[in-house]
């Protein structure tokens, strides 16, 4: 085992400073802000509202639409070119299933409820970051929803096993494995699960097992920001 | 809510007899003004800016380029304007619309032609070499007047960019070390949009408003009060002397909007 | 073993545990797994004997018969116009049921009602996906003309009204407006401006404080300080 110290000082456990506002974008239906370590994403929900084109409506439930976008000067490196890519639209689509297995828009039939996620600025850990937002913003528009979705980047680095890798771990110059996870509060159920990197299937568990503890965590940050939304003058 | 509301015809009487849905006089501004620098590491400049709940970003980001066989000892600048879905349940995502792409333009004309960044001090190697400026800017949630929140947010950002360091050998640009220099700005244009309704004129509209106008004109001017460009919009016609008036109001509100953005400049 | 996790309007979030064993019952917008019972949204916690129930502190309308709304025109069809509801769902009202009196086949129908008008209807059927029909022949039903509409989030529109129609009576009261509430969050107020102006910023505050104690007295005070 080299890798025993973190880049930035942190525990193996121990997560980036985290920060989470509700309500930030007057004009939605429902809004949320995250803050983990210095990654940074704005969530938006609109709807239930009308799906078009109307092929997509399903009669007996309404369906979510993510929207995962970085702002083009949200890259550490060049600007980014705005309008998606293909990396923007896979993670979109994974926020999406991640988010789908806790709603119930069965009242609302051939609708669509749109989340919008767009970051200012990022370093590692975005789609994580993006879901804990989204389903935030979802409760807070009132969709509902069997339980909130926490997530977290989890891997190793040169043989240690760490939460919540940052930019500069993920491009540490030895083996990295970087595992987004998201889960349900309640049970701890995957919700999202990629993997890039090499890792052995022990580590692999442990690495999982280190998730459950850290959405935890997330997810304290997630209740209270929602409850004091409602609770303070 | 599926379509944003219009009071279309109280607007427009209320304006006739001088006054607001919001009891706001037609010449001022909503409350908060506020500015945030900084908001993206990931920027070589950023800002916030946030008047009443309209709310929009902007950032810097530099790169080393060719030059343009035309302007040899130039560098350039752009901008780019994102009307995120994001900001208001009108918006879409997909190709810039038109609103987007006016919105760029005006706020890139009122930068580029006041001169206000020094092209040439941006070029490292004539015919080879240069500095070129993007700012994008977001809005985060759009309730009207983007015209001037915008053009605030860019000059907040280029006010607080700082170019990347270069590696002197190799020529990569280390982004996320920033140098102690600051972007040749010699001047500060600022966009005003007045609005007429009727025969009213009045500035910084809410969204609801923006649904009732029948022409608006932005005119940015520096903080000597040159005028750097213009740009009219609506349908109804302005005279002579109503562009007159409105240049007065418009530069009067863009001293007032510098005074403003100055208190968060420090 | 039964024990009850929360109290009496509580905030709770979507998914949080109401209570544990079989002798509680899960109400509106909760669920039961295994021996506990969650909340399934954002609200207000609501013990009523056995029965738990939460309260949308936020979220959609969810069009009723029999409900007053408020609605735009967004379209004219042969038959009718289009309503847009600020629901997700398109309303139609038929020219049968738009007035009393006999209009002709070659009528235009945009002389009675145009595209962008506003108007206060009333559900009469909502079928199985959601749709729609509305009817402006009963009384208090009509065009909308001067005044200003408002939007709050549907869930407050019971505080807004207050009980037996308490916080409105209030509102008019000291304002001296016309209020008319549709249940689908859309408000219109009409009266001298300034007053309108009060009146709008009274619900405004109704909306951001329904959750919280003593709202009549707060809306009250306020009414009283912004004579």
């Amino acid at each position: 085992m080299v890798y025993t110290k973190r880049v930035d000082g942190r525990k193996l456990d121990e997560l980036r400073p985290m920060e989470a506002k509700i309500g930030i974008i007057p004009n939605a239906d429902g809004s949320a802000y995250f803050k983990m370590g210095n990654t940074i994403a704005y969530a938006a929900v609109y709807g239930p509202r009308e799906l078009f084109p109307k092929f997509l409506q399903n009669p007996k439930t309404g369906i979510i639409r993510c929207h995962y976008s970085m702002m083009p000067f949200s890259g550490s490196g060049e600007r980014i070119r705005p309008g998606g890519n293909r990396r923007s639209q896979e993670i979109s689509m994974v926020m999406n299933s991640s988010l789908q297995s806790v709603i119930d828009l069965s009242a609302f039939p051939n609708t669509v409820v749109d989340v919008y996620v767009d970051l200012p600025q990022t370093d590692a850990g975005t789609r994580c970051a993006a879901i804990t937002a989204a389903s935030m913003a979802l409760a807070h528009a009132g969709i509902p929803m069997k339980d909130l979705i926490s997530a977290v980047a989890v891997g190793e680095v040169d043989g240690t096993v760490v939460a919540d890798l940052n930019y500069d771990e993920e491009a540490y110059d030895a083996v990295v494995s970087d595992i987004p996870v998201a889960m349900t509060a309640n049970k701890k159920e995957i919700t999202l699960l990629q993997m890039d990197g090499e890792i052995s299937k022990a580590s692999l568990i442990k690495a999982l097992e280190m998730a459950a503890i850290a959405t935890e965590k997330i997810y304290q940050v997630q209740k209270a920001a929602l409850k004091n939304k409602f609770t303070k003058e | 809510m599926i379509t944003m509301i219009v009071n279309k015809e109280t607007i427009a009487q209320l304006a006739a007899e001088g006054k607001r849905l919001d009891r706001r006089s037609l010449t001022e501004y909503r409350k908060p003004i506020h500015v945030e620098l900084n908001i993206s590491w990931t920027a070589e400049g950023s800002a916030k800016v946030q008047i009443g709940d309209t709310i929009v970003m902007a950032g810097v980001k530099l790169a080393m380029e060719k030059t343009y066989n035309d302007t040899p000892d130039e560098g350039g600048i752009m901008v780019n304007t994102e009307l995120l879905p994001l900001s208001n349940p009108e918006y879409e995502s997909g190709p810039p619309s038109i609103k987007s792409i006016e919105l760029a333009r005006v706020i890139d004309r009122g930068i580029r032609e006041a001169k206000a960044i020094d092209l040439k001090k941006l070029c490292i190697k004539a015919g080879e070499k240069a500095w070129f400026v993007t700012i994008d800017i977001i809005t985060i949630n759009d309730n009207g007047n983007l015209f001037d929140a915008c053009g605030m947010a860019a000059l907040a950002a280029l006010k607080s960019a700082y170019f990347p360091t270069v590696d002197p050998v190799t020529g990569a640009i280390d982004y996320k070390h920033k140098t102690k220099e600051k972007l040749p700005l010699i001047k500060e244009p600022l966009p005003v949009t007045v609005y007429k309704i009727g025969n009213a004129l009045l500035v910084d509209p809410t969204f609801e408003e923006e649904g009732a106008y029948d022409a608006r004109l932005t005119v940015a001017t520096d903080d000597k009060g040159v005028i750097s460009a213009m740009q009219k919009g609506g349908s109804a016609p302005l005279t002579i002397e109503e562009t007159s008036r409105i240049i007065d109001l418009a530069t009067e509100k863009s001293r007032f909007l510098r005074a403003e953005l100055n208190k968060f400049l420090k | 073993m039964s024990n009850i996790l929360i109290q009496e309007r509580d905030v709770v979030i979507p998914g949080e545990a109401l209570a544990e064993g079989m002798d509680f019952l899960p109400g509106d917008n909760t669920y039961r797994d295994d021996n506990k019972i969650y909340s399934k949204i954002l609200g207000l916690v609501n013990v009523s004997g056995r029965v738990l129930r939460i309260t949308p502190l936020s979220g959609p309308y969810v069009p009723k018969i029999g409900d007053k709304i408020i609605g735009k025109i967004t379209d004219i069809t042969m038959s009718g116009w289009r309503v847009d509801t600020g629901t997700a769902y398109s309303a139609f009202l038929n020219v049968k049921d738009a007035t009393t009196r006999f209009v002709k086949k070659e009528e235009d129908l945009s002389q009675i009602l145009a595209i962008g008008d506003y108007i206060v209807v009333i559900i009469v059927n909502v079928t199985s996906q959601n749709l729609i029909d509305l009817t402006m022949k009963e009384p208090g039903l009509h065009k909308i003309t001067g005044g200003r509409v408002i939007h709050i989030n549907t869930q407050k529109v019971p505080r807004v009204i207050g009980k037996q129609g308490s916080m409105i009576s209030l509102i008019k009261q000291k304002t001296g407006c016309d209020v008319t509430v549709g249940q689908n969050g859309l408000i219109w107020v009409k009266g001298q401006s300034d007053n309108e102006y009060r009146a709008e910023q009274a619900i405004k505050l109704i909306e951001e404080k329904a959750h919280l104690e003593g709202v009549t007295d707060r809306v009250s005070k306020f009414l009283e300080e912004n004579q």
